[in-house]
């Protein structure tokens, strides 16, 4: 046989609808690939068991007609989603015994639609980098690496480096400022962080709140509306989450774009962009021009604003999201003479160095006599960067941009490890659609010249995700980039 | 009113206080999550994995405990806002699990109001109310139950509270104390809060400094923290007061601090110096949206609120013909106030007041009870009442029928009936009794005839007591002088 660990999610379900194989033949082969693949570290926590069981259910349900939309299909879930009674770990010491006796709303609309854990997927800790380098349990090798061991991005790392090694059909993934968007385009893959409120945050080790929003990476575009079709959704719970309904994403695939005006801000082209980038962004319009649509120059002015304001917030809400990891009532606990020691022992040895750095960060920008001058003028500045993309949609519909400035990087890189502002540098295209609360996809373009992936980003309106997948089909379509 | 100055060999001193009291929200659920707000119940069984601060889980706001908060907005005679916004108020400590307090900063729910207190001389004052937000409560710290480790019982974390601020307006202990006192009466009018200081559902922080007398600088205060009752309200506001002029008189400063009351001396103590007050970090809470509140919404609040206190002291006092302290003593407590209005309907109201002042409050104090608990119904006494109105009986009778009420908890027709306790109206009857005294007791008749006409109370007496107090002592007047002075 093939390798069925190569189809997409959607070939795959066909698939197994016509019984070609079934879910415990598909899920043993992800098994296996797992097993080979251990070297990329990509998963945490291995549920291979669990997995089985639900396969051989999912077989049941082919057998009795009974199968729901993603009825056997074995999924990577990043380990920052709470799943009942498999351990989760934000990928920190400081919650490596945790399991939790709840799930999370996301990973629960995917096990009612039927799909197979397979295990829980490495990250940087609490999500916090942007090459899964900060990761308690070392870092994931990005399965595009040659001679050198690349990142895979972050920090949903685990996540994309499984989906491109075939080490799940699709994961779950988190996005706080690029990390679904960064870590695709650096393996190849398509991912999408929907609009914030789209998809439950009740259950996901929060880091930043009002900018985390869950979303899949899949191996294209079509499984990725079909996974976010099942993730997102309304959700009490959550009072951040809104009660829109969710369309039936797979429907706009075949959409024609003919006369949608799509966006390109003239300030994602600064001096000294990397010119391989510059011209796949070109290529990329030029494919949805010869579509029909109409391309045209916008402008966001204040996005030169968008990554301090992005370095602003996310840490200040951290610093306090964080907060409860303190050795009082789950988790690691290193003991100490008083309550203040087991505090500070405990947070000391069970945090790691970036995660440090950000808590201190937060802590400095909301402290008394620096609130206004930190916080507040990054709440106003987050406003204006709201309002430029509302401003910019009036006159187009999608806007296109590339979704990183570089390619997959060496582990280890100094410039990056030396000054975390390098590292935060690759962030500069996808922090600002966070900060605004927008859809982004990011799919691959193409290979550089160094044979690594480079990613598109599509934005869209508020919750309209539809038109991004009507538009990233056709990207899909004509770049033909060939997955590993 | 009289005012509460503090004299010493060097000079005049006055206080200026203002409060801040958290006040636990009367709801089924807690503030952000699903469990229960029981009280009592086995230690860490009243708990969510929201309230535990397990990772993920987030807060969702309990509609109830905004209610709350608008009817008792509404009580203070405060404004409403119809935005109000969450904020985190973060500081470490192991009996609260996010390590973060949800509270109101900013944009609380309610803004200013007032509310009248009534003040021992008769006289009224308005205390401003600045502000009130609602927020969450902690758990509990439990210490004293082995010498190397602490207990954490999570059951009250995350319990709904409301923070009601005073304006710095008071200016004697008494005020403080009399404040306390109407807003527990409002509260529990409303059903907000249950109001029990000493079991900590009602709490308060006391800030106290002092200026010379006739001044109107503010000097820096201090904070006493969680203290438990009226009286030490008072107490600690006295001896606070006293601490500051001191201090000032022996050319020292006072530091801004929080100090912690003891019960046992009646002194406070250092808690926290000021470089050690926590920076709390407020910022807005992102897990939850703003609160806004439609105009329809509080207006179907409006709709819903009861009679107050002072409303209903006033209705007392113009509509029924109460003083203005019987008014207010009935109308401190809901329960006493319905109890009230249900025994003087129909019957002279002014007269079921005195009884309630008086014989009704002293059996309930005799016996310990609670006015729910009164073996007296409101209607028994109404009916006592109107037996003494209609002179069926004497008030001195009374006394004794309301004495079997409060045994068996008959109704007073039933008693007077079977005890034969009826008054004698009939004049024959009484003549009857009167001519058997005179006949009796000729000495004394000559004597009145004489001058000695105070003896005419002797045959009073003497006619009443051989009738067993069931003469009407008005005829019985009446018809001795006759009698006499044929």
């Amino acid at each position: 046989m093939n390798d069925i660990t190569k189809l997409t999610v959607c070939e795959t379900l066909d698939a197994l609808k016509s019984k070609k194989f079934s879910s415990v033949e598909l899920t043993k082969s992800y098994l296996e690939n797992m097993e080979k693949g251990r070297h990329y570290n990509a998963y945490i926590t291995e549920c291979a068991d669990k997995a089985l069981k639900q396969a051989e259910m999912a077989d049941r349900n082919y057998q009795s007609g009974n199968n729901r939309l993603l009825e056997g299909i074995p999924l990577g879930i990043k380990d920052l989603f709470c799943t009942k009674d498999i351990r989760t770990t934000a990928a920190s010491h400081i919650l490596d015994n945790f399991v939790p006796t709840y799930e999370s709303t996301v990973t629960q609309n995917l096990l009612n639609d039927g799909a197979v854990f397979l295990g829980k997927l490495n990250l940087d800790e609490f999500a916090m980098g942007g090459s899964n380098e900060t990761s308690y349990f070392g870092p994931v090798i990005n399965p595009w690496s040659k001679d050198k061991d690349l990142v895979p991005g972050g920090s949903s790392g685990g996540s994309a480096a499984a989906v491109a090694a075939n080490m799940c059909a699709a994961a779950t993934g988190t996005d706080t400022g690029g990390s679904i968007r960064e870590p695709a385009a650096f393996c190849g893959c398509t991912g999408i962080k929907p609009t914030y409120g789209r998809c439950s945050r009740y259950g996901i080790v929060a880091f930043a709140s009002s900018l985390d929003q869950a979303g899949p990476i899949a191996k294209d575009v079509k499984d990725c509306a079909l996974l976010l079709q099942s993730m997102a959704g309304f959700d009490e719970k959550d009072s951040t989450s809104c009660d829109i309904a969710v369309p039936n994403y797979v429907d706009f695939l075949n959409k024609d774009i003919k006369g949608l005006t799509i966006g390109l801000p003239k300030e994602y082209r600064p001096q000294g962009l990397n010119e391989e980038v510059a011209s796949y962004w070109d290529k990329a319009a030029e494919y949805l021009k010869a579509r029909g649509a109409i391309v045209k120059e916008i402008s966001l002015p204040h996005t030169k604003y968008a990554l301090a304001t992005y370095y602003v917030l996310a840490p200040a809400e951290a610093s306090s999201n964080l907060a409860r990891y303190d050795g009082i009532r789950y988790g690691f606990r290193a003991e100490g003479k008083n309550l203040d020691e087991l505090y500070i022992n405990t947070r000391t040895l069970g945090f790691g160095k970036e995660v440090k750095r950000r808590i201190m960060i937060g802590t400095y920008v909301l402290s008394a006599g620096y609130y206004d001058a930190y916080y507040l003028k990054a709440q106003k500045m987050r406003r204006l960067i709201h309002n430029d993309f509302m401003e910019a949609f009036k006159q187009c519909d999608i806007i296109l941009t590339p979704t990183s400035p570089i390619t997959a990087f060496p582990i280890g890189d100094e410039s990056m490890l030396d000054n975390p502002i390098n590292m935060y540098l690759n962030d500069v295209f996808t922090v600002s659609i966070n900060l605004a609360g927008l859809p982004a996809l990011s799919l691959p373009i193409g290979l550089s010249q160094n044979g690594l992936p480079l990613g598109m980003q599509l934005i869209g309106k508020p919750f309209d995700e539809a038109t991004i997948f009507s538009v990233a089909a056709k990207i899909e379509e004509d770049a033909k980039f060939e997955r590993k | 009113m009289a005012e509460y100055i503090i004299e010493t060999a060097k000079g005049k001193w006055e206080v200026v206080v203002g409060l801040e009291i958290h006040c636990q929200i009367i709801s089924k659920s807690k503030i952000f999550s699903g469990a229960s707000t029981e009280f009592g119940d086995e230690p860490n069984t009243n708990v969510s994995f929201v309230d535990a601060g397990m990772p993920g889980m987030l807060p969702t706001l309990n509609k109830e405990c905004v209610h709350q908060a608008i009817k008792t907005g509404l009580g203070l005679n405060a404004k409403i806002n119809k935005y109000s916004e969450f904020s985190r108020k973060n500081y470490f400590y192991a009996d609260m699990p996010t390590d973060y307090q949800i509270t109101q900063f900013r944009y609380p729910i309610v803004g200013e109001g007032n509310i009248c207190v009534d003040l021992s001389d008769g006289s009224t004052k308005n205390i401003g109310i600045e502000r009130m937000h609602i927020e969450q409560d902690a758990g509990k710290s439990i210490h004293d139950l082995s010498p190397t480790k602490s207990f954490i019982d999570l059951n009250r974390a995350g319990v709904g509270l409301m923070e009601i601020v005073t304006k710095p307006d008071f200016r004697s202990p008494e005020e403080a104390g009399a404040f306390l006192r109407k807003l527990r009466s409002i509260l529990r009018y409303l059903g907000t809060c249950d109001g029990n200081m000493d079991e900590g559902s009602m709490r308060c922080d006391v800030n106290v400094s002092v200026r010379p007398y006739g001044s109107n600088e503010f000097r820096t205060r201090c904070e006493m923290k969680n203290v438990n009752s009226v009286k030490f309200v008072m107490q600690a506001i006295e001896n606070e007061a006293k601490r500051h002029i001191e201090v000032y008189e022996n050319g020292g400063t006072v530091e801004q601090e929080t100090r912690q009351f003891d019960p046992s001396t009646g002194l406070t103590k250092v808690m926290r110096k000021k470089e050690f007050a926590h920076d709390y970090r407020y910022f807005p809470e992102p897990d939850l949206p703003p609160l806004i509140l439609t105009d329809e919404y509080i207006d179907s609040v409006k709709n819903e609120m009861i009679e107050l206190p002072d409303a209903k002291k006033q209705r007392f006092i113009e509509k029924l013909g109460l003083t203005a302290y019987d008014a207010m003593v009935l109308c401190e407590n809901k329960e006493v106030a319905d109890f009230f209005e249900k025994a003087a309907a129909g019957h002279d109201a002014k007269k079921v007041a005195n009884w309630m002042m008086s014989d009704f409050f002293a059996m309930l104090n005799k016996k310990h009870l609670e006015i729910s608990q009164s073996p007296v119904s409101a209607e028994n006494l109404g009916a006592l009442v109107e037996l003494i109105s209609k002179e069926v009986i004497s008030g001195k009778i009374a006394k004794d029928v309301f004495e079997i009420m409060s045994e068996t908890g008959e109704n007073p027709e039933k008693i007077v009936e079977e005890k034969g306790l009826k008054q004698v109206t009939d004049t024959s009857a009484i003549e009857a009794i009167i001519e058997k005294v005179i006949a009796d007791n000729p000495d004394n008749v000559a004597a009145y005839k004489n001058g000695k006409t105070n003896l005419a109370g002797w045959f009073v007496g003497q006619t009443l007591k051989l009738s067993q107090g069931k003469a009407n002592p008005q005829i019985v007047n009446k018809l001795v002088k006759e009698k006499l002075d044929n």
